[in-house]
């Protein structure tokens, strides 16, 4: 039996037989570089990983720059297709599937997505309603929204705190704003899975509270499936399940973020040295970066 | 599109719209009361029907004054009163039939549909192109796919077959392999970098029409003269009235390209987006883009072996309807396509009656139009386009 097999029978035994543990994702040796097309390809940006995202879990991932997060999260996204290795969505392999049902299931939300054209943010948000919107022949393709498609967005912009700006053009919008159209765009999608590229790197501090505390209810009362690509050590121990340590395209750790974030790992991972003390409320793993010339007491 | 019976990935019952209510977050500001219901900031059917008849009225009352002028004046009533007698076969003033009818019908007419409909074509692939590229200034002049298409037909007809009977099916294929290979190497530079900068896109819209500038320029010098002198003519961009059947093929070719825009407004909407987030909301990007690309090359070659370059058109005309009436290309592709045609027609109406009796290329009107216009958007608009 393949492991696809085993995801497949996982997710089949859940109907028959209570509640098993199945994957999100199940990724499988993956090896990825790009440009492999070119007879001399480019170096590997990812070596042999191998990991599992389970239901409903907010999964981190984190690393230095240039460690292969964002192509770890296109791949998730069938953005692009590995050379070696395999990839399993809810016990499918990703291979097989078409684009169009990924995107039934799966909404990404990029790093940062300057906009050139003056579509409202409603316009934009309800976008995310594409994979979903039924398109009859004789209709031009046109594609009216309907109501559903309308209450999708309003709540997804309600969700985001983006209702003030449902008039205004996308491309008059800060860096903040575009990045809550963005995620809101996503959550109209509907999807099961959400990848988030650095989804608070705009944000000011209301927001990134707000959308954390968001996906984490959305985890725990709707089952959705978060994984998400940080440079923020706290928040990524605060409010992920699990944390991915990427380095030079290696897993190098993986565990909850009690486990994985240690003054060893954090040392060899980002080579240079950080504080950890506990969280004063969560008692959840702490990093500070310690301050240049004092004694440094791990 | 709908899941089919054998779905491979369950349904999303874990979050459907409905479950997505979430109420107002604990931590934002409070929702205001006047915020606006989604229905009124997006485009809906109702407003798109009443700006696509304003503007369609709006096109066919211009037409109407662009018949009346020229070096003989026209009346309306005049006008109406032909139609009339076309349509319902009533017996006409033999006066009429021999001077303003001729003009109207022979002239006139063939030569204001033929600039509407070349107007319309022009401004579509523009709008085409520019959600394509995500890049405000691509027009199909400035990238130099109609210089492309120039050449292809200025080879063809340096060998002869412009004179020939097949001359009707064969330019326009000869046009479109030339715009086809401009837009190749255009293709070609947005496949292998992410995100293609938006000057250097223009810096290969300008390389492109040097060398094909050169080439066609080599091929007039070696023609005989009388021979090269239509040829530069026809390449300042001139609408000559075709006979009918003529008229008749080619509505028919170029409706047949702005029906298959059309058909991609919803993907071009999503395209403008971005490639990437396209991509992740299930669209085939590659086959769509080398989709709108043969079919804007398709296009574009039919219009310049009509016409010859007209330029800016298809970059002046989307950007004042985006202005006007939003991204949308459910409505910015069909009214940049009416707002084109009655750009061209009213240029033409210009060049046709500014220097009476000569006439003045339609393609030097549009280029001192749209020019300055251009400037204008690389210079003091660079914020946006950088």
């Amino acid at each position: 039996m393949t492991w696809i097999d085993h995801a497949a029978q996982t997710l089949a035994g859940d109907r028959e037989s209570g509640p098993v543990v199945h994957h999100a994702y199940a990724v499988r040796e993956v090896h990825f570089r790009y440009g492999a097309s070119r007879s001399q390809g480019e170096p590997w940006v990812l070596r042999d990983v191998t990991l599992e995202v389970a239901q409903g879990e907010i999964l981190g991932i984190v690393g230095p720059n240039g460690s292969g997060k964002t192509s770890l999260l296109k791949l998730l996204a069938k953005l692009v297709v590995p050379q070696e290795g395999e990839i399993a969505l809810f016990g499918r392999p990703l291979r097989s599937l078409s684009h169009e049902l990924v995107a039934q299931s799966v909404a990404v939300v990029p790093q940062d997505s300057p906009q050139m054209f003056p579509f409202t943010v409603a316009e934009t948000v309800l976008m995310g309603r594409f994979p979903h919107r039924r398109q009859a022949g004789w209709s031009l393709g046109f594609g009216w929204e309907d109501r559903e498609d309308c209450q999708a967005a309003s709540q997804a912009m309600a969700t985001m705190d983006i209702v003030h700006l449902a008039g205004r053009a996308v491309t008059d919008l800060s860096g903040g704003e575009r990045q809550r159209t963005m995620i809101a765009r996503a959550l109209a999608q509907a999807p099961r899975v959400l990848l988030l590229d650095e989804p608070t790197a705009f944000l000011d501090l209301q927001h990134q509270l707000a959308i954390c505390s968001t996906l984490r209810r959305l985890c725990d009362e709707r089952g959705l499936t978060v994984v998400i690509v940080s440079h923020d050590l706290n928040l990524a121990s605060q409010y992920c399940d699990r944390v991915a340590m990427v380095r030079a395209g290696q897993v190098r750790t993986i565990g909850a973020p009690a486990e994985v974030m240690s003054v060893e790992v954090l040392q060899e991972v980002y080579g240079c040295e950080v504080l950890i003390d506990a969280h004063p409320q969560s008692g959840l793993p702490r990093i500070t970066l310690p301050r240049q010339g004092m004694p440094f007491r791990g | 599109m709908m899941p089919a019976a054998g779905h491979p990935i369950p349904p999303a019952h874990a979050l459907t719209a409905s479950t997505l209510s979430t109420g107002p977050l604990p931590s934002g500001p409070p929702t205001v009361a006047g915020d606006p219901p989604v229905q009124d900031v997006i485009l809906t059917p109702a407003r798109w029907w009443r700006v696509m008849t304003l503007l369609s009225l709006v096109a066919g009352s211009l037409a109407l004054v662009c018949l009346q002028l020229g070096t003989q004046y026209i009346g309306v009533g005049r006008i109406l009163g032909l139609f009339a007698s076309l349509l319902f076969g009533r017996p006409v003033d033999e006066q009429m039939v021999d001077t303003a009818g001729v003009i109207l019908f022979q002239v006139r007419l063939p030569r204001v549909a033929l600039g509407f409909l070349v107007g319309s074509c022009l401004a579509s692939v523009g709008v085409a192109l520019q959600a394509l590229l995500r890049n405000p200034l691509a027009d199909p002049y400035v990238l130099g796919v109609s210089s492309g298409a120039a050449l292809g037909v200025a080879v063809a007809v340096l060998f002869g077959i412009g004179t020939t009977v097949l001359a009707l099916s064969i330019l326009p294929v000869c046009g479109f392999m030339g715009g086809l290979v401009a837009l190749a190497v255009i293709y070609r530079m947005a496949a292998t970098r992410e995100r293609l900068p938006i000057h250097s896109v223009l810096l290969a819209g300008v390389i492109l029409n040097a060398i094909f500038s050169a080439l066609i320029m080599f091929i007039t010098s070696i023609m005989e003269p009388n021979r090269s002198f239509g040829m530069m003519a026809w390449l300042m961009g001139s609408l000559t009235a075709p006979a009918y059947p003529v008229l008749a093929a080619l509505s028919g070719y170029l409706l047949v390209g702005l029906l298959l825009l059309f058909k991609q407004v919803r993907v071009l909407n999503i395209l403008a987006l971005g490639e990437e987030p396209a991509r992740s909301l299930g669209i085939d990007t590659e086959r769509v883009k080398r989709f709108i690309f043969l079919v804007s090359a398709l296009m574009t070659g039919a219009v310049v072996s009509f016409s010859g370059m007209i330029g800016f058109i298809g970059m002046i005309v989307p950007h004042a309807v985006r202005l006007v009436l939003g991204a949308d290309h459910r409505l910015l592709l069909p009214a940049s396509a009416l707002v084109g045609g009655m750009f061209l027609m009213a240029a033409d109406t210009v060049a046709r009656t500014l220097f009476v009796p000569s006439e003045v290329p339609v393609g030097v009107i549009t280029a001192l139009a749209g020019g300055p216009f251009f400037v204008y958007l690389l210079v003091w608009r660079k914020d946006r386009l950088a």
